[in-house]
């Protein structure tokens, strides 16, 4: 799990271009969207991608990801279960 | 109420038709374009609806005697067909005559080409003539190359509000004395880049799309191209031209919330509107027919819905959106919805908004959903696009 | 109708233009078949958070915008209107390779909304929350000339005061090299490197302490025989009632290739007359020539100029007015006349 959580907030700095972030700067109970990272619907959609190529997860309702994206640690949760490879 | 600019021709090439009176008749019996592209070799071509011109580029190449190794792309044929069309309706013999601009509207420009041959782009001779057709620009000069006109050509870029624009700058011109005569309007062809960048947006549908329907589903794309002529009151008292209606008003605004989402509030959408009406010196209430931007996606249907409430007051107008006979034609939309709106003049008639079942919760606002025949005067037409661009129309009987 | 001033103009381009004093000390010779511009330091001028997703035709004129309205002492303008003969093509092209290599699977939509040619002016409405009209040209070489056409219309008719101009194209990296290979093959390709640059201005009725010149006259023109060009550059200046000795320097866009025959008419018009030229500094682009138009001003302002961009030049002069003219493969013509005020 941990090792998970790592490779998120890896991926994500990455993916979403947080050139200000590292990984150390993320804590696992941190807001992603809003006053945390301050991600927005346009990270979402960048997030819904990730979870489908990395982990095999179809999100088709990009309003129901946000509740998977609140935080590292809500989101490796959600991976670990639902993860189809 | 001021008049406003007269327009004396138009011309069309949408899914539902590849002229002016095609286009007319499926408006009249409802008849939607959409459906299974034929033309785009697309993963998502079974997935999902588009609004396809039936015309391959070779038919299309004949009809306008091109030589074979002509590098126009779809975006230019589609549009020489709509402007040739719109010139001959305009009844114009000599471009020449009078101070003559053009001005066409595109998003993608010659991206249906450069998506085909993108990867031998730097291999093979036989493709490199679509290098220099690529940008924007391009499509618009063939097209003003096609008519004759060599004077005032420029192309606006404004993403899903580009035609409208393209509208207002030609009345602007037109108004300020600065041309006699002006064929405004866009082109879009259909384009793999349009159809994934929608779908990575996630507001692709893939049923026929549903505009202010509060189970909307996303937005059908759809290739078209469509023009009008433009001509100042000396030209036209000159002529003797009949006027087929006016520009009478015009607003451009900007929502800056979001790239590409619209504000819950409809701000910019609501200040377009305002200033069309400022210009057209009239009242919310003197409009009697909204032809909505409607694109289907949940954010605009309900952004638009807010902004049209706030401008009307509550008691909003008659209001339709044509995007589920055309599919969302991108930077075609404003002019051939202006088309679509001078028709509805015409014919006094309100198009249907196919598709509705239900009104949204959050506004309880119905569309026209059949063909409605009622006595129309002003009609007032939304266009609104990524980057925050909101424009509005309005026309008006001659 | 009322005077189109211009308050004030910047510029980014592969010459050190946006410098402290908006000044070019020096010239830096270049060589090879594209140059980057001379990209300023971004986080002075943009929070960070918002520079993550900007390529550098976004980061040029944001920048750029930033720097014309603190000089033009504006907050916010009235309208901003843009033009980009490419538009974004650096998301263009990663959005289009994505989708290629992919197989139309797994794409994210950051490089496609990006993409669009009024992607620049919209993050400008954006971060000014500038709800006022908004518009973006792409018509090749007179995108910039389209944008000052519309913003002259509006000032001289009262519509509309302190309008924010610009005119921007990044080089990306790839298309550039195709459009290369075509050059290439013409008989007499184009002399000058490719490359990229952001112009802004701010336009304004207003009468003020500082304003650099008077934009007096542009005009746009798709089609030209090269013989009947001297024609229309007297019927422009006719039109706009300037005779051709007021004419104290002529900004023409010579790049080297053979629709360089439009330039040589007009210069052997003018015997006496300063000349400059430009694109063998600053290169070959959609928007190249608004950097004539920064120059321009420069001159009317009584800065100084290298003087490597005079290919005439007479002995200490003030200039009061200046002509620019520009086209592009004997297609998409502009003039351009800028006056003392």
């Amino acid at each position: 799990m941990d090792a998970l959580k790592q490779e998120l907030k890896e991926n994500i700095i990455e993916q979403l271009n947080l050139e200000e972030f590292t990984v150390e700067d993320i804590d696992n109970d941190d807001a992603l969207f809003g006053d945390g990272l301050g991600l927005d619907s346009i990270d979402a959609l960048e997030l819904i991608v990730m979870l489908d190529k990395d982990y095999g997860i179809k999100l088709t309702d990009p309003e129901k990801s946000k509740e998977i994206f609140q935080s590292i640690n809500v989101l490796a949760a959600y991976i670990t279960e639902h993860r189809t490879k | 109420m001021k008049k406003g600019v007269a327009i004396t021709g138009m011309g069309i090439v949408s899914a539902i038709g590849n002229s002016v009176e095609e286009n007319l008749e499926a408006l009249l019996t409802s008849k939607s374009g959409l459906g299974i592209s034929k033309h785009i070799q697309t993963h998502h071509k079974n997935a999902i609806k588009v609004g396809e011109v039936t015309f391959t580029n070779t038919e299309i190449a004949k009809k306008l005697n091109l030589p074979k190794d002509n590098n126009y792309t779809r975006t230019a044929l589609l549009g020489c067909l709509a402007a040739k069309e719109a010139i001959l309706n305009a009844r114009i013999e000599s471009i020449s005559e009078y101070k003559t601009g053009f001005i066409s509207a595109t998003t993608v420009g010659g991206m249906d080409m450069t998506e085909n041959y993108w990867k031998q782009f730097a291999t093979n001779p036989e493709v490199q003539k679509f290098i220099p057709s690529h940008h924007a620009g391009d499509s618009t000069e063939k097209i003003a190359t096609f008519i004759g006109i060599t004077d005032y050509v420029t192309t606006i870029s404004t993403a899903c509000s580009s035609a409208a624009n393209a509208i207002m700058l030609g009345a602007r011109l037109i108004k300020a004395g600065k041309l006699d005569r002006v064929v405004v309007g866009g082109t879009d062809a259909l384009s793999k880049f349009t159809i994934n960048g929608f779908k990575s947006l996630m507001i692709l549908s893939e049923s026929n799309c549903t505009p202010f329907d509060a189970n909307r589903s996303g937005l059908n794309l759809g290739e078209a191209a469509a023009y009008l002529v433009l001509e100042s009151d000396e030209v036209v008292a000159a002529q003797n031209k009949s006027v087929l209606a006016y520009v009478s008003g015009y607003g451009n605004a900007n929502d800056a919330f979001h790239q590409t989402a619209s504000s819950k509030t409809g701000d910019g959408a609501y200040l377009a509107m305002k200033k069309s009406l400022e210009i057209a010196g009239l009242q919310p209430s003197d409009v009697d027919y909204v032809n909505a931007h409607g694109t289907a996606t949940q954010n605009n249907d309900l952004s638009e819905s807010v902004a049209l409430q706030r401008i009307f007051n509550e008691k909003s107008p008659s209001f339709s959106s044509t995007k589920a006979f055309t599919g969302h034609t991108l930077a075609a939309a404003g002019a051939v919805e202006a088309v679509f709106s001078v028709l509805a003049l015409h014919e006094n008639s309100i198009f249907a908004n196919l598709g509705f079942k239900m009104a949204m919760p959050e506004t309880g606002l119905v569309p026209v959903t059949q063909l409605q025949k009622i006595e129309l005067k002003h009609v007032l037409s939304n266009s609104f696009g990524f980057g925050g661009n909101c424009s509005s129309l309005i026309f008006s009987e001659a | 109708m009322k005077t189109c001033y211009i308050h004030s103009v910047v510029s980014i381009s592969a010459q050190n233009s946006f410098s402290e004093n908006d000044t070019i000390s020096e010239i830096q010779e270049h060589s090879g078949s594209k140059i980057p511009a001379v990209h300023p330091t971004y986080r002075d001028f943009i929070p960070l958070s918002q520079l993550r997703r900007m390529s550098p035709a976004v980061k040029m004129g944001v920048a750029a915008s930033k720097k014309a309205l603190e000089k033009a002492n504006i907050n916010k303008p009235y309208a901003i209107i843009t033009g980009s003969g490419l538009g974004c093509i650096a998301d263009t092209e990663t959005f289009l390779n994505t989708l290629i290599e992919n197989e139309e699977q797994f794409l994210t939509p950051t490089a496609f909304i990006q993409s669009t040619h009024n992607t620049v002016a919209g993050q400008i409405a954006l971060g000014l929350k500038c709800k006022g009209y908004n518009t973006t040209y792409a018509h090749g070489s007179v995108s910039f000339e389209s944008a000052l056409v519309d913003a002259q219309l509006q000032v001289e008719a009262g519509e509309a005061n302190n309008i924010l101009v610009g005119g921007v194209d990044e080089l990306g990296t790839e298309f550039v090299d195709y459009v290369h290979i075509v050059e290439q093959k013409q008989k007499q390709p184009i002399q000058v490197p490719l490359s990229e640059g952001a112009t802004f201005c701010v336009l304004s009725s207003e009468r003020k302490e500082g304003i650099v010149a008077v934009l007096k006259a542009v005009e746009i023109q798709s089609k030209t025989a090269p013989e009947n060009i001297v024609t229309e550059m007297h019927d422009f200046l006719k039109r706009n009632k300037v005779d051709s000795s007021e004419i104290d320097a002529i900004i023409l866009g010579n790049n080297g290739d053979a629709f360089d025959a439009y330039y040589q008419h007009i210069e052997k018009l003018f015997p006496k007359t300063d000349f400059l030229q430009y694109k063998k500094y600053v290169g070959e682009f959609f928007t190249t020539s608004a950097f004539a138009f920064w120059m321009g001003a420069q001159l009317i302002e009584g800065k100084t100029l290298p003087k490597q961009f005079f290919s005439r030049k007479a002995e200490s002069k003030s200039y009061k007015t200046v002509l620019l003219y520009n086209q592009f493969k004997g297609s998409q013509h502009s003039f351009v006349l800028l006056t003392r005020c």
